[in-house]
């Protein structure tokens, strides 16, 4: 796309044909006390191409790249080996530049590698259908939550202590602002379970989270028995997708609605965002569902094609009464997904997963030598918390001196005083032994 | 059972249908004008047995292949049957819209309301002038 900036002419143009003289007059429906009347200090008004480069380029020296030295951080982002093709792919410019290229007559290509990745997270999550993804796996299990209001007819939902502080957040703002009661748990390392003393008649759902943000890996058929049996849905979900390849599905433990980020598979850590949400239901509340939706048909012809479906709940035709005000789906980074889950196979995805969980394993095996570090995630996939005899995020910033990411502090996400020695780390198929070994010895020698 | 005028049969001007039998439950459903204004129907969701309504309330949806719809309540009461097969057969409401295309039935619980309602004839006149 070119940025084409308009000219002092231009404007002038413009704001005769509407008949007012500045921009300025745009805003004078803004309260006076909300508008900034000064300039902003310390941004210039205007600087050389070559100064902003430079600038820019010492700014981004301030970071530490998560490829340049051993790296365990994790809490919802992974970093994970994506193989070069799955780029090449995405990079092709009918995928790449267009926005929204929903046309069946134009763009079935488009609507082809939606409706794959579609099959690839049911099929990922033993669930009956899946949406064309959602912006990330926290606005997923906000509008999981949601559907389970709509779906129910009733006005609670609770959320585990071991969903991740993100999820909770966007939850609560979501539901919230729509009157909707959030029981949001204390934050606990193993405690998906506990929620089965929580539910009651007017439950709409529980939202539980395996592996949940420490790290622990839950069993959730009681809990979905459980919730049945007062009417309640189990809203289930992940943040880290390659577990998927090892540890039971949320449709297999009789989830109702699944969520998950899906940033693992084919995506960087890219900052935080673009991220692909993953959405998938039980085929009885596909109605129900928020998002886009691709189906299969025939053309006239017979020719098997792709089309946008079931439109009619979406915002652009049901207007306030949409199942979402989400009206998009996160296209270019669902193709990664996509692109790469189709190089790995499902054989490939099992391996993968093999690999994580062995690293972590030879990552808690070194970390537990050590005196007065603890593991406290009983069940984990390759991520897992330990509790050490110094404040977590005083150890972190000692590791991160000596070239090391060791992982979250659990205190930048969650405020309780239990877990201010509390460190989350992850182990992925990039994690090498002599990272592991580096994390070790100078934990070791920080804890000293 | 007819009110004064004779008629069984009323309407709303949203639409719907409403036609009392014998034994003081009615059956409701949307005019064979609104069918085909909405064209192909593919959905209809109507309020569950047991669901008690209120006149003008909104308690299901109609959808078709041009749009999706709110159903109202032509009148207050207990909704006592819904019409199962229009779950795998939508198109009915388009074949039969004013008969076996009806979506639940109700147990009415205000007589009165129905004074406010429109006859066929009244109906179709409304309709003309629409």
């Amino acid at each position: 796309m070119r940025y084409l900036p308009l000219t002092d002419r231009d404007r002038k143009e413009m704001l005769n044909f509407i008949g007012i003289e500045s921009i300025d007059e745009f805003f004078q429906d803004v309260p006076k006390v909300a508008r900034l009347e000064r300039k902003i200090s310390g941004v210039p008004n205007h600087i050389g191409e070559l100064e902003v480069e430079r600038h820019l380029s010492k700014l981004a020296r301030k970071n530490r790249p998560a490829s340049d030295g051993p790296f365990f951080v994790g809490g919802g982002a992974y970093k994970h080996h994506v193989p070069a093709s799955v780029d090449q792919i995405i990079q092709r410019s009918e995928f790449l530049t267009t926005y929204t290229p929903y046309q069946p007559e134009i763009a079935q290509g488009t609507l082809q590698t939606l409706f794959e990745f579609q099959t690839q997270v049911a099929s990922l999550m033993a669930m009956d259908v899946a949406n064309s993804s959602m912006y990330d796996g926290s606005t997923a299990c906000a509008e999981a939550a949601l559907m389970a209001v709509r779906i129910t007819k009733r006005n609670k939902v609770i959320l585990s202590g071991g969903l991740h502080p993100h999820y909770v957040a966007a939850t609560r703002l979501l539901c919230e602002a729509q009157g909707i009661e959030v029981v949001a748990k204390k934050p606990n390392v193993d405690c998906e379970n506990d929620l089965i003393d929580d539910l009651d008649e007017q439950t709409a759902c529980v939202v539980a989270q395996s592996p949940n943000f420490f790290g622990t890996i839950s069993d959730l058929n009681e809990l979905s028995n459980a919730a049945h049996n007062v009417g309640a849905l189990l809203v289930s979900g992940f943040t880290e997708t390659v577990s998927m390849g090892l540890i039971m599905p949320p449709g297999e433990m009789g989830a109702d609605i699944a969520f998950a980020e899906g940033q693992s598979i084919g995506n960087a850590l890219n900052f935080g965002g673009p991220y692909v949400g993953l959405f998938a239901a039980k085929g009885k509340f596909l109605r129900q569902m928020p998002g886009r939706l691709c189906g299969e048909t025939t053309d006239l012809d017979g020719n098997r094609g792709f089309v946008l479906t079931l439109s009619t709940r979406e915002q652009h035709i049901r207007r306030g009464k949409a199942t979402s005000n989400i009206c998009t789906n996160a296209g270019l980074c669902s193709l990664a997904f996509s692109a790469h889950m189709t190089l790995l196979g499902d054989k490939g995805l099992t391996q993968l997963a093999r690999l994580n969980h062995d690293k972590a394993c030879a990552l808690a095996d070194g970390l537990s030598a050590i005196d007065g570090v603890e593991i406290i995630t009983p069940r984990y996939f390759n991520e897992f918390a330990f509790r050490t005899p110094q404040v977590a995020e005083e150890v972190v910033n000692k590791l991160f001196e000596r070239g090391i990411l060791g992982g979250v502090p659990a205190s930048r996400l969650v405020g309780e005083a239990e877990f201010v020695d509390v460190i989350i780390s992850t182990a992925t198929e990039c994690t090498t032994t002599e990272d592991i070994e580096a994390f070790v010895a100078e934990l070791k020698d920080v804890l000293k | 059972m007819t009110d004064s005028n004779g008629y069984s049969l009323y309407y709303t001007k949203e639409h719907e249908w409403i036609r009392i039998g014998a034994d003081g439950i009615a059956r409701t459903g949307i005019s064979e004008y609104a069918a085909k204004q909405l064209g192909e129907v593919v959905y209809v969701e109507a309020p569950a047995v047991g669901t008690e309504v209120s006149k003008g309330s909104e308690v299901g949806v109609v959808e078709s292949v041009k749009a999706a719809s709110d159903v109202f309540a032509p009148i207050s009461g207990e909704v006592v049957e819904v019409n199962e097969s229009l779950v795998d057969n939508p198109d009915t409401v388009n074949e039969s819209p004013e008969d076996l295309g009806w979506f639940y039935k109700i147990k009415i619980s205000n007589q009165v309301e129905l004074e406010g309602l429109m006859n066929s004839e009244s109906y179709s006149k409304f309709c003309a002038d629409l």
